[in-house]
């Protein structure tokens, strides 16, 4: 994947290893520091800086969380950027905001102004029905979500540097989470057992490139960080999640729709770095108060589902 | 390195949030037994630790409330070997800037450390950077959202500066005793040298350890400046 590094800094290049900003492994790397971590939905300064008190490795920047898009309706857009510039300012962990799938101009928007991480995402409004962005052309690397092992193959064609399951945002509920992260495992290790003929058909089912595909059936991981996404809204989520091969949890509506953000976030927290060890998953989901309230996936019109937005 | 397997160290890696797995794998190539540690039980039987890269402010919550911080704060002062990549090394300094105004350390290197020093995500970059102490060539550094080093004490070597572009000359690999720190990530880059200079840190402090019969660890020698 040939990555066009912009001008700045001006460093010496070396003849083997890229040098420069924007490479592959300086976007792949940026989330590798972020395992074992957690992920928090904000709409304001305050809730980034109660995030970030709680042990959040980044928040993501947006106006509305996931269980208010679905509530509200309308199309869902990228965040006001004064809104994004504000919590940039509260907070030191880094700052990651949602685009549009195909919308590469509120990508570059994000990109000009400074985020950290940019979320190609379901969970707003598509604004093309066929294309996702190209990422390769960003400076600022891109987290997407996928369902299964193919879709997740073809965003990192794109340019994805992190892949988070789809689950199904807004919900509360875990069901979708689970399903995407186990089919992204099974996908994973149906590769290992395959011989080298295979992996060609392979790479056509899951229409997927063929590089990856036999990428992935060498190593047994994804080349890029897997975290998990979608209905995660209690520390016995995040640790579940955890023990199914995430590398991380991005928690949306689950902490500020709660009834005490604060403790919950904490809690969803250690939860994720103790993810094995079922005492602590106990210690810290005590008196947690009200969690959100969910929704039964199961009874929601196909229309309203996010995680079949994006191809 | 292939001598050092007489002497085989137990290496810890501090595994509450970050690129544990990449260290894990940089320690064994160089010739150590890694070890996660997320325990102050899991501390006590390391010979050394490696603090990874991750988010500074997360580290130190965790190792806050899981009541880690004292018994790290401990080890360092006894005198364990420690070296700390990016968060590692903020969380190795003595002084931060540019942090949280409560973001706790576990300190012992008398530094002043910039958080998030070469700007954002979009400014991270990778380069060459000579190591003093490293031989081979110059070490290939991926800088992802990195703190430099803007003042250094009496006690702290200087082993590397980044040459060239907006940063020239900007301190990012320091030593002190056997605190080791970078601010880049060596662990994202295949090359264990960076690694196996501090595994043999470790080396040097168990065999003296031996030696001298457990009558004290040395920390006095090594030059807690502050």
């Amino acid at each position: 994947m040939a990555q066009n590094a912009p001008s700045t800094p001006d460093l010496p290049s070396t003849p083997d290893l890229p040098s420069g900003t924007g490479t592959d492994r300086v976007k792949r790397g940026m989330a590798e520091q972020l395992k074992g971590g957690v992920i928090m939905d904000v709409v304001t300064a305050e809730q980034a800086k109660i995030a970030e008190d709680a042990g959040a490795v980044a928040v993501m920047a947006l106006e509305r969380v996931p269980a208010d898009i679905r509530a509200q309706g309308g199309i869902a857009r990228m965040s006001d950027p004064d809104m994004i510039e504000s919590i940039i300012a509260a907070v030191s962990i880094p700052v990651m905001a949602k685009a549009r799938i195909g919308h590469f101009v509120e990508a570059q928007v994000l990109q000009a102004l400074g985020v950290d991480y940019i979320d190609e995402s379901e969970v707003l409004t598509p604004a093309d029905e066929a294309h996702h962005i190209v990422k390769t052309d960003f400076t600022v690397p891109f987290v997407c979500g996928a369902t299964d092992l193919g879709e997740a193959l073809r965003r990192i064609s794109e340019g994805a540097a992190m892949i988070r399951s789809k689950g199904e945002a807004g919900t509360g509920n875990v069901v979708e989470a689970t399903r995407h992260m186990r089919a992204l495992r099974r996908g994973i290790m149906t590769l290992g057992n395959l011989d080298e003929t295979e992996l060609f058909v392979a790479a056509k089912e899951l229409r997927a490139p063929h590089d990856l595909v036999v990428e992935v059936a060498l190593t047994g991981k994804l080349p890029v960080v897997l975290f998990t996404a979608g209905g995660i809204a209690t520390p016995a989520d995040a640790a579940m999640m955890m023990q199914l091969g995430a590398e991380g949890v991005f928690v949306g509506s689950g902490i500020f729709k709660s009834g005490d953000p604060a403790q919950r976030a904490a809690a969803i927290v250690q939860a994720t770095t103790f993810f094995d060890d079922p005492a602590v998953v106990a210690k810290v989901s005590r008196g947690l108060g009200e969690p959100m309230v969910g929704i039964n996936v199961s009874t929601l019109p196909e229309s309203e589902r996010y995680a079949t937005r994006g191809w | 390195m292939s001598a050092g397997r007489s002497c085989e160290v137990v290496i810890g890696v501090l595994a509450l949030q970050g690129d544990v797995r990449e260290h894990l794998a940089a320690l064994r190539a160089a010739g150590a037994e890694p070890v996660t540690v997320r325990r102050p039980a899991e501390l006590a039987d390391v010979d050394g630790l490696v603090v990874p890269g991750g988010e500074s402010t997360t580290m130190a919550t965790l190792a806050d409330r899981f009541g880690l911080l004292g018994p790290l704060r401990e080890a360092v002062r006894a005198g364990l070997p420690v070296y700390g990549s990016c968060a590692g090394m903020i969380m190795l300094a003595d002084r931060v800037l540019d942090a949280p105004a409560d973001q706790r350390t576990v300190g012992g290197l008398d530094v002043v450390v910039r958080r998030n020093a070469f700007g954002r995500q979009v400014d991270s970059f990778e380069t060459e950077v000579e190591v003093e102490g490293v031989p081979g060539g110059p070490v290939h550094a991926v800088f992802i959202r990195a703190p430099w080093v803007e003042e250094v004490g009496p006690g702290v070597e200087v082993l590397g500066r980044v040459v060239g572009g907006p940063a020239d000359g900007k301190i990012v690999a320091v030593r002190q005793g056997r605190l080791v720190a970078t601010s880049f990530h060596p662990e994202l880059t295949g090359d264990s040298r960076v690694h196996a200079m501090f595994v043999e840190v470790v080396r040097a402090t168990r065999a003296r350890d031996l030696s001298s019969d457990g009558a004290g660890v040395g920390a006095g020698s090594e030059g807690r400046v502050s």
